[in-house]
């Protein structure tokens, strides 16, 4: 219950397409997560799934069911939106029967599915609380519980954590992980945060202007990246692009992880000035200001010092090297 | 607050323009509640003195309230301010909803075509407006004027209102529709209370010009039964005699009911006006 297929789909505004033909299947209770940078079209394809875009041309299909013309209200979908989007004018409790009771599901049902939700969040001494009342993260569960009342095939979240301060992102986070697990749902969620999408995803599909450029587990896409597109995307710090001609290497460009580049005053193929230093205790960042490759990053674990416009050199490790060609695209 | 922001000589100098304006806007007021209060001598007299106890006379409420159905011609201007209020924010909202919510060909075109009447003022077309009314047999009634009222106010109605619907979350909208609302719901319980104060702002500016005015009701309805209060009140006015404390009367009686929409109206309509100014 709740496989979702996209077949060549495309959206087009006038004549700017901000979707150019995806294809994409959703196993039934996977957690796929839609990534990439701002105006890539994830929302966009989020609401195309929902009903609330028009599908330009292609097929969307739940359980194998072509769905492009059904009401968004039809579809058995369920979703949460960043600016929690609360009925003003309505309670907690009423705000999350209200879809069953547009339904018609009888009272006694309704108020049953909203304990059991709000027992799911802890929303229970909220119930009869309006939005106004509440603080922004007990404002987003409510509006998880809002999602969980209709036992939807399909959960649809569009970047419900980016309104959260730091921590409470971190809490939510982990309490949708917990819901994906209880509830066994399918779940689509688009973010612009590499980090959510590592760590609740089953899926990530990493998007770049209209079209898909990598789908697959996270640390598939960590360890074997397509392209740079999805190798700079995807972990944090981004990952150092050098120019592998300089290096002696046949390839356009090598891709090396900030971990990956050793660090030490004397020794390395590639010289440079330290730019800046970021201690985080765990780990220590150091920034490299190369004449050759532009701004590298180097990570290494523990506290280190390397003072600022000192001289320093830089080894990559070869085997742990992703090799590209000119256009971009993984030498393998 | 700091006095880095606001100092007083400011502070004192703006009270002080705003006192002024205040005084100047509410004198003609003024002068016309404190004149009908005194004798028809005492207001030649001394027309800025307040009404002693020798001054102090009532014939002109008495004979506005006697003479004439000045209670029908209220009861007139009631029912067509109100009736056109209410068609003027309904269309309106329901028209800015439309502009401001779907994407369909024409869309900033036919914006631009229903805004077009804030410039070009309904009056010109007063002759096409009577051959219409006479065609139609609805010469005389308060229909007619309602009508033409609503035409009057629904450019600035869907002008303001479009501008205010646009800021209303999509995301409400759109969890309303995935919760299977339909689009008149929407409409009437998600996005009219919400832009409740811009309601309020263009109510205000359609009700006033129509309780005020004068020349649709004398050329489109004249007849006893359907005289508005302006209307009415010019039986005071002859050519040669004028009854300055009847006239005075009504005026003074005319300012209240639009006295008592605008306090009904104006808790909601600061908000209106400094919604774009603050946040």
């Amino acid at each position: 219950m709740g496989a979702l297929t996209l077949k060549n789909v495309t959206k087009a505004f006038g004549k700017t397409e901000v979707i150019k033909g995806v294809d994409l299947d959703v196993k039934d209770g996977e957690f796929c997560v839609f990534v990439g940078p701002s105006g890539c079209g994830k929302s966009t394809l989020l609401r195309m799934i929902a009903g609330l875009e028009d599908v330009t041309s292609g097929d969307v299909e739940i359980d194998g069911e072509r769905i492009n013309d059904l009401a968004p209200a039809r579809r058995e979908i369920a979703m949460v939106f960043q600016s929690y989007a609360l009925y003003p004018h309505l309670t907690v409790r009423d705000n999350m029967g209200l879809a069953l009771k547009q339904l018609g599901t009888p009272k006694a049902q309704i108020v049953e599915a909203a304990d059991k939700a709000a027992a799911m969040l802890d929303l229970g001494p909220l119930m009869e609380r309006r939005p106004s009342e509440l603080s922004g993260g007990q404002r987003q569960r409510v509006a998880i519980g809002r999602a969980i009342v209709r036992t939807p095939k399909l959960f649809l979240f569009d970047e419900p954590l980016s309104n959260l301060d730091a921590a409470l992102r971190v809490a939510t986070r982990i309490e949708i992980a917990r819901l994906h697990r209880d509830l066994g749902a399918t779940m689509i969620y688009v973010t612009h945060d590499q980090v959510e999408a590592m760590t609740l995803a089953d899926k990530i599909v990493v998007l770049r202007a209209g079209r898909v450029e990598q789908v697959g587990r996270p640390m598939d896409l960590y360890n074997d990246p397509d392209n740079t597109f999805v190798a700079g995307f995807i972990g944090s710090p981004q990952m150092n692009f050098l120019k592998a001609g300089l290096l002696g290497l046949s390839s356009d460009t090598v891709g090396i992880r900030p971990e990956h580049l050793a660090i030490s005053a004397t020794e390395g193929p590639i010289e440079g000035s330290v730019s800046h230093l970021e201690k985080l205790g765990g780990e220590t960042l150091t920034y490299v200001r190369t004449p050759d490759h532009g701004l590298l990053t180097v990570r290494q674990f523990g506290e280190h010092d390397h003072p600022v416009d000192s001289t320093v050199r830089l080894t990559p490790d070869q085997s742990r090297a992703f090799h590209f060609d000119a256009d971009g695209q993984r030498l393998r | 607050m700091s006095t880095a922001r606001q100092s007083t000589t400011r502070t004192i100098a703006a009270h002080g323009v705003l006192i002024l304006y205040t005084l100047i806007a509410l004198f003609p007021v003024f002068v016309i509640v404190v004149n009908s209060f005194k004798s028809r001598r005492a207001i030649f007299a001394d027309p800025l003195a307040l009404p002693t106890a020798e001054t102090f006379d009532l014939i002109g409420y008495r004979t506005v309230l006697q003479q004439g159905d000045f209670l029908l011609y209220f009861q007139n201007s009631m029912i067509v301010t109100v009736g056109s209020l209410f068609f003027v924010l309904l269309f309106g909202a329901m028209a800015a909803f439309a502009l401001s919510e779907y994407r369909f060909r024409g869309n900033s075109l036919m914006g631009l075509y229903l805004a077009l009447g804030i410039m070009i003022p309904i009056r010109l077309g007063t002759v096409a407006i009577l051959q219409m009314m006479v065609a139609s047999g609805l010469v005389n009634t308060l229909t007619a004027l309602i009508l033409v009222y609503t035409a009057q106010g629904l450019p600035l109605a869907v002008f303001i209102l479009s501008e205010f619907m646009r800021s209303v979350s999509d995301d409400l909208k759109n969890a309303g529709r995935i919760d299977g609302l339909s689009e008149y719901t929407i409409f009437f319980r998600l996005v009219l209370p919400l832009v409740r104060p811009a309601m309020a702002t263009v109510a205000v500016f359609t009700m006033i010009p129509i309780w005020n005015d004068l020349w649709f009701p004398l050329i489109l309805a004249p007849s006893e039964e359907t005289k508005t209060i302006t209307l009415g009140s010019q039986v005071f006015i002859g050519q040669f005699v004028t009854n300055w404390n009847a006239v005075l009367a009504a005026l003074g009686l005319a300012i209240v009911p639009v006295l008592v929409l605008y306090l009904i109206f104006s808790r909601q309509l600061i908000r209106g006006i400094t919604a774009g100014a603050v946040k």
